[in-house]
Order: structure tokens, then sequence, then C-alpha cells
């Protein structure tokens, strides 16, 4: 792989995870050593943590370059609330918006919801690209230039440009417009985590950005590979969608390592030990979520004796160049499928 | 509302987002955004400033329609009401977070969780207004889709609403929410269950309003809701809905204190009583352009009147009766279309006036117009003779529209000993004197 890499943090390991300041500090270490993006998971019932979009909301006033990408969940939640709430962060964040795209599998989250049973990851992945896709419509049910505040004709709004979506998903229907006028970047960065034959599908056709979670160096090359191929069968150019491999991190000497299997490269010891895995793992995938296994323990220690030997070496950037999340991908600001050519 | 100030009843104060109606002018050169995050961010610290109870924001769930066609006349386009407060919490300490969110169109257990998020994340300043939607209009964008009867919109609300508290009730009240216990709801309207994620919300329950007017509504709120956002801004009218209300609750077996009564009401000041009046209309008349008061007229004639001027009389032709679903995403403006036209035209001829005229002088007038000394008494004056315990303050510009109140009103109210000079509850159910639960 060309460097630099694509590195973001995931947040899930803060200190107090129901306090603005936890996130709040380990989102601005994560801005100052110039990330990409800090990631926060979500799931209705699964783990004892906040609704993650809402968090990264509260966040995006106190940073002001970093990528912020909640997960969300598609399966129980209402599509026209997910892609309102998600163009928000965008406009909140002026352009820094991401989320990721998930599918609620337990029998806990819909016995909360209770509107239906589970059903097999097919179906859940079908209908969380059917989600993403009716989210970037109604992103663009609003053209660019719908308002127009002309005081002649008394027309706040030129409703030639805000158009109705009517799209049909499995078992629901959205009308449009949205009531949220386009965001910032067009469409808020789609990341998918590709675990499975049919999150790899959706990932082929909805995401501007993959995860993949390999064990090994040989893992992540044929990870990448498996979903490169599937987004070229799926008529994208592969080499605009990027694969970042997981790594957890435990870089505190003074605190126990995983005690339980985790998915994806597992790293515990010295930074210059991380880095030189790093290093090697950067030429086979496009970059990396770090894990920390505590955000105010492990994040300064990646920051400090990681981050250089990785500059030192081209692999990562020293400040942010770009404004907006897309950009920082290189994904241009995309077209308004609505709007006349 | 004891200690050193209990000789004057205490102003309660919340500012209102401007909404997507004809009381926001969008035409004035001080209006900003009505999306970007700063216009959110100068209301809320003005009215933190100003030393208010919390910040409201309305929902919107589907585009007003006129003639099957997007209104276009007023402002468009909201952002995400929570994602908006979620962010709010960070730029401001002690103002409250509230927001319109329907029990129609959202699920029990994702709200519960999202206003328990919302309430950790500010501290303890999360407020939820709940509202009920029936229509199938605004069902359109959603799973749920359809109509919901509307003899059964409040027992659904009222099931919601139970539901929310049951899983806010369940969060464990130890260390990171250890000894979480699973809520279970099941009746005709839900059948669900779930362990909280998040620990006991500071508040313990997030403040609850409600905003219903029937006798239904005023029951429903009477029941269980810590705010009514009333529409009686007027003084009798506002005696007469306080008095009601307070009975209800009273009946429910509550503490008549318990339940805080908030009319949404508009202001102008000015130097001087004529120099406000002054304001006051020409703000009015900006409400109510030529076009605007067209679309008003179709709105009550039931039918197109686009060929009329703005500027000349009011239309011959009679009103079409019944429910033409001429304008779609909010009521009907009134319920005689016969009656109404009687009074207009005979008012027009009486008083000479056009359309547009007509429709400044029948459409509502600023509440509180005067200098800032004649506003802060008459506040003072509508919470002592409980006319309401304070008001919701809705601005016709964005974001400025409340600099003027907080600069010249405010510190008038607090001179007379009515509004804090500064927070003293920890969460925004304390501010408000509301009891714990």
């Amino acid at each position: 792989m060309p460097y630099p890499l694509h590195i973001g943090a995931a947040l899930d390991g803060v200190e107090d995870p129901f306090d603005l300041a936890s996130y709040a500090g380990a989102a601005r270490l994560a801005e100052e050593a110039a990330l990409d993006f800090v990631a926060l998971d979500d799931s209705l019932t699964g783990a004892d943590r906040p609704d993650a979009l809402l968090t990264l909301a509260a966040v995006a006033p106190l940073t002001g370059r970093i990528g912020l990408v909640p997960t969300v969940t598609t399966t129980h939640t209402e599509p026209f609330h997910v892609a309102k709430a998600v163009a928000s962060l965008d406009h909140a964040s002026l352009g820094r918006a991401g989320w990721r795209v998930e599918v609620s599998r337990t029998e806990a989250d819909a016995r909360a919801v209770g509107r239906r049973g589970t059903a097999p990851d097919a179906a859940l992945w079908a209908e969380a690209e059917a989600v993403a896709d009716v989210a970037s419509r109604l992103w663009d049910s609003w053209q660019d230039d719908a308002e127009i505040r002309d005081t002649a004709t008394g027309r706040f709004v030129d409703r030639e440009r805000l158009h109705y979506v009517d799209f049909e998903g499995p078992g629901w229907s959205v009308r449009g417009p949205s009531i949220t006028p386009r965001p910032p970047q067009g469409h808020p960065l789609v990341v998918v985590r590709a675990d499975g034959e049919p999150s790899l599908r959706a990932a082929a056709t909805t995401a501007d950005v993959v995860l993949v979670a390999p064990a090994t160096l040989g893992g992540a090359r044929a990870s990448r590979a498996r979903v490169r191929e599937a987004v070229a069968e799926a008529g994208r150019d592969p080499e605009r969608v990027p694969v970042l491999a997981d790594v957890n991190v435990f870089l505190d000497p003074d605190r126990p390592g995983p005690s339980r299997a985790l998915s994806g490269l597992t790293h515990t010891g010295s930074p210059g030990a991380l880095a030189e895995t790093l290093l090697e793992w950067g030429r086979v995938v496009d970059g990396f979520t770090v894990r920390p296994s505590s955000a105010a323990a492990d994040l300064p220690v990646f920051a400090e004796r990681v981050l250089p030997l990785l500059r030192a070496s081209g692999a990562f950037r020293g400040e942010y160049a770009e404004d907006t999340l897309r950009a920082r991908f290189g994904l241009p600001r995309p077209a308004n499928r609505y709007a006349p050519a | 509302m004891g200690g050193s100030e209990s000789e004057v009843r205490q102003v309660r104060l919340v500012a209102h987002f401007p909404g997507v109606n004809n009381t926001t002018v969008w035409s004035d050169p001080a209006s900003l955004s009505q999306i970007d995050f700063s216009s959110f961010e100068h209301l809320a610290r003005t009215a933190e400033r100003g030393r208010f109870d919390y910040l409201f924001l309305a929902e919107g769930l589907r585009l007003r329609e006129h003639q099957g066609l997007i209104h276009d006349l007023d402002v468009v386009g909201r952002p995400d009401t929570l994602t908006v407060l979620a962010a709010l919490a960070s730029v401001t300490d002690h103002l409250g977070l509230a927001g319109t969110l329907s029990t129609t169109y959202n699920e029990p257990y994702e709200l519960a969780r999202q206003l328990a998020t919302l309430d950790h994340l500010s501290g303890g300043r999360a407020a939820w207004n709940a509202v009920t939607s029936s229509d199938a209009f605004t069902g359109e964008n959603f799973r749920r889709g359809g109509y919901l009867d509307h003899a059964d919109r409040y027992e659904r609300a009222s099931s919601f609403v139970r539901a929310v508290r049951a899983f806010w009730d369940a969060a464990g009240e130890g260390a990171g929410g250890t000894g979480a216990g699973t809520a279970r709801h099941h009746d005709r309207f839900f059948d669900i269950e779930a362990r909280p994620t998040l620990p006991r919300a500071p508040q313990g329950q997030p403040v609850v309003i409600q905003a219903g007017d029937s006798p239904q509504g005023r029951d429903f709120a009477a029941a269980s809701a810590d705010v009514v956002f009333s529409r009686h801004g007027g003084f009798e009218e506002g005696k007469a809905f306080y008095a009601d209300v307070k009975r209800r609750v009273r009946a429910h077996g509550r503490d008549p204190e318990s339940l805080l009564i908030m009319p949404g009401v508009t202001y102008t000041v000015g130097d001087t009583a004529a120099e406000a009046d002054e304001k006051a209309l020409h703000v009015r008349y900006q409400q109510v352009s030529g076009q605007t008061a067209i679309r008003f007229l179709e709105s009550v004639w039931g039918r197109d009147l686009s060929d009329h001027d703005p500027e000349g009389p009011l239309p011959d032709a009679d009103p079409v009766a019944g429910d033409t679903g001429i304008t779609r995403g909010r009521t009907r403006l009134v319920r005689d279309p016969a009656a109404t036209v009687r009074e207009w035209r005979e008012l027009a001829e009486a008083k000479r006036l056009n359309i547009r005229d007509l429709v400044v002088e029948v459409s509502a007038r600023q509440t509180f117009v005067g200098t800032p000394e004649s506003v802060a008494a008459d506040i003072v004056t509508h919470v002592r003779e409980r006319a309401s315990d304070g008001f919701v303050l809705v601005p016709h510009i964005t974001p400025g529209g409340l600099d003027e109140f907080v600069d010249r009103v405010v510190p008038l109210l607090q001179e007379r000993r009515a509004l804090r000079a500064e927070y003293t509850g920890a969460t925004l159910r304390e501010n408000l004197g509301l009891p714990p639960r």
C-alpha cells in the first residue's frame, strides 16, 4: 500500500462511559494526534453505554478537525430519523460526520422494540443496505441551493429543488423529502464492518470505508483482497474504498492485557514494537482502527510514542490538510442525484 | 420556590428556537441560518445568560404542504432535535435542553435511552415534550405509517410515556449502572422488555412536558407531566386555563405546584410604548407577506385564491365546507369557515382593510408589547396572579431574537427578584423547583 495510512481511534475504552468529559478528553487527544476519526460502538441493549451518535454530537463542538463516526443500527430504528440524525451530526460538526452502519441481531434488541423478532443476517443486511440507500436519497432530497430567501416572491425555498424520494424498503417506505437540508459533506462517510458474507455484500455496495478484523498479516492481506473483489463485483472502484484493520492495543505496562479473546490484531507490549507491526501491516491494508483498552492510558502513549515512528517512515500525517472527513479519505463531495445536470 | 425570594413568585423562562411557521421572519437582514449549529449555540448562550430554565426545540417529521405542494413561504427545514440538543450540552452549563419528540413515530425503549443519554451528557438537563401525532400524511415517512385513530391517540401516548418512565426507573443505581433491572411493558399498544444500558439519569427521570389542550389532553398532562406548554398566553384565558389544569392536577392526587404551566408568547420592546407598538406592527407585516396573506385565506376558504391581489379586497367566493386537505402537516386554522368569513368581511368593510391588512389584523398579535419596564411588569403580574408559572418566549428572529429581551427585560425581572441572578440547582428539575421523581 502506498503510505500514508488512515488511522482512527475507537473511544469505547474511555474511563467513564457516561461522562462527556471522558469522551471529549480522548477525542481532543486523538485530534491533537491528527487521527482521521474517532469511533464509538453502539447497540440498543448489548453493552452498558450511551447512544453513540448523541455522544459524538456532544463531542462535535469540543473538537474542530477530527472525524466523528458513531455506530448506528438500522434494524429496529426509523430510517427517516437515522438519516436526519447523521445529517445533523454533519451540520453540527461542519462536515466531519460518518456513521458505521450496523444491524441488530439479538433477541434482546428485538424485545426492546417489540415490532418483530430476530431475522437471518442476510435479511438484516439487505435492510441495512436499503437504509443506507434511503439515507443518501434523503440527504439529496434537498439540493444545496434549495433555500433561496427570495423576498420578491415571498419564497423561503424553491420547491423545485426539494424532492420526494418515494423509497420502498423491505416492509416500509419513506416518502420524503428530508426535514433536514443536505449536510455539508453531501453524504456523510459510510463505514461498514465486513465480518461475514452479508455484511461484506453491504459493504461492497454502500461503504466508503470498510473495517475488518484479521488476526494475522496473511489474514489481513486476504481480508483486503476479499473486500476489493466484492467492491469490484458491485461495480465500484476498489481504489476508492479503503480497508482498515482493527488493532487492539494494550500499551500500559501497569495494566493487564486482554482478559478475553478479541477479534483482530491484539498488541501488548512496547510502543516501538507496535509501530513496527503497523508499518508492516500498513503494507497490506489501508489503515487501522486503533482500539485502546483504556483511552486514558493507551491513547497518550500511542500518540506520543507510536505515531512519531510512523511519521518518521512517512506512514502517517503530521497535521490535518483537509477540512471534511470525506476529503480526508480522498472522496469528492458527491453530485446530487436529483439536481439537474 | 422557597428561601429568601419566597415573597415574589419566581418567573420560569424558556427560549423557543424559532419554528417553521410565519412567526419566524426570514426576510429580515438580521435573520441568519435555521440550520447551522452556530444559530442554536447563540440562542442557547443568550438564554443561559438570561438565566432561563431551558431551551426548547420543536420537531419536524414531514415538510408542510399547501395544495399538494411543499409550503414554500415560511422557514422550511430543521436539524434533528436530539442531535442538536446533545451538541448544545457541550456549550452550556446550566440551561435545560428540551425537545419535542413524537410518541407516534418513535419507540419507547429507544427514546428512553436517547433521553437518558442526553441527561447524562448534560449532567441532568434533559427534557422531553411528549406529543401525539396521528395523521397518515406524516406517517408516510415512517415504518409505522398510517393513521392512528383519534380516540387512541392519548391512550397510546399515555402508554408510551409510562413505558419510557419504566425504562428510566429500571436503570441501575450502582456505579456504572450496576443493579439495573429489566423493565417490562405489555398492553394493547406495546409488548416490550429490556434492561437499560445506562445508569440512573442524573435527574432520575428527565423532565416531561406536554402540550395537550383538549379536555383529554389536559387530563393526560395533569396525570403525570412536569410542565404544560400551553397556548394561552393572554391574562384572562391564561388564568382560566391555569385554574382548570391545576384543578385536574389536584384531582389526580398531585401537589398542584408539582406541575408548571408555561404558555408560548411573543414580545416586542421599544424605548416608548408608541415605539414598541410601531415595531410590533412592522414585525407583523414582515410575518404576513402578501403571498402569506393569500395562503392564509386559502387555508380558511379551502380553495385556490392565487389570482387575488393581496393589496385588494377579500374574495367574493364562499368558503368550501369540510376538510379540503388544502393544507397538510398542520391543523386547519378555523373550525367554522363560513362564520369566520362573514366576520372578516364585516371587519374589512368597517376598517377598509385589504387582504394583507386583514390577515395582519386577525392573526396573532405579540403577547407583550411595550417598554422593558412594562413588559417586565406584565410578566410578573401574570405569574403573581397565576395566569402562568412563566413563559416560553418565541422570538421572531434567528438567532438574535432574544438578545434584546435578555439585555433589557431580564435585568428588570432580576431587580424585582422574580428571576434568579444565578442558577442554584444542580439539575433542570431542581432549577424548575420540581419534586424528584
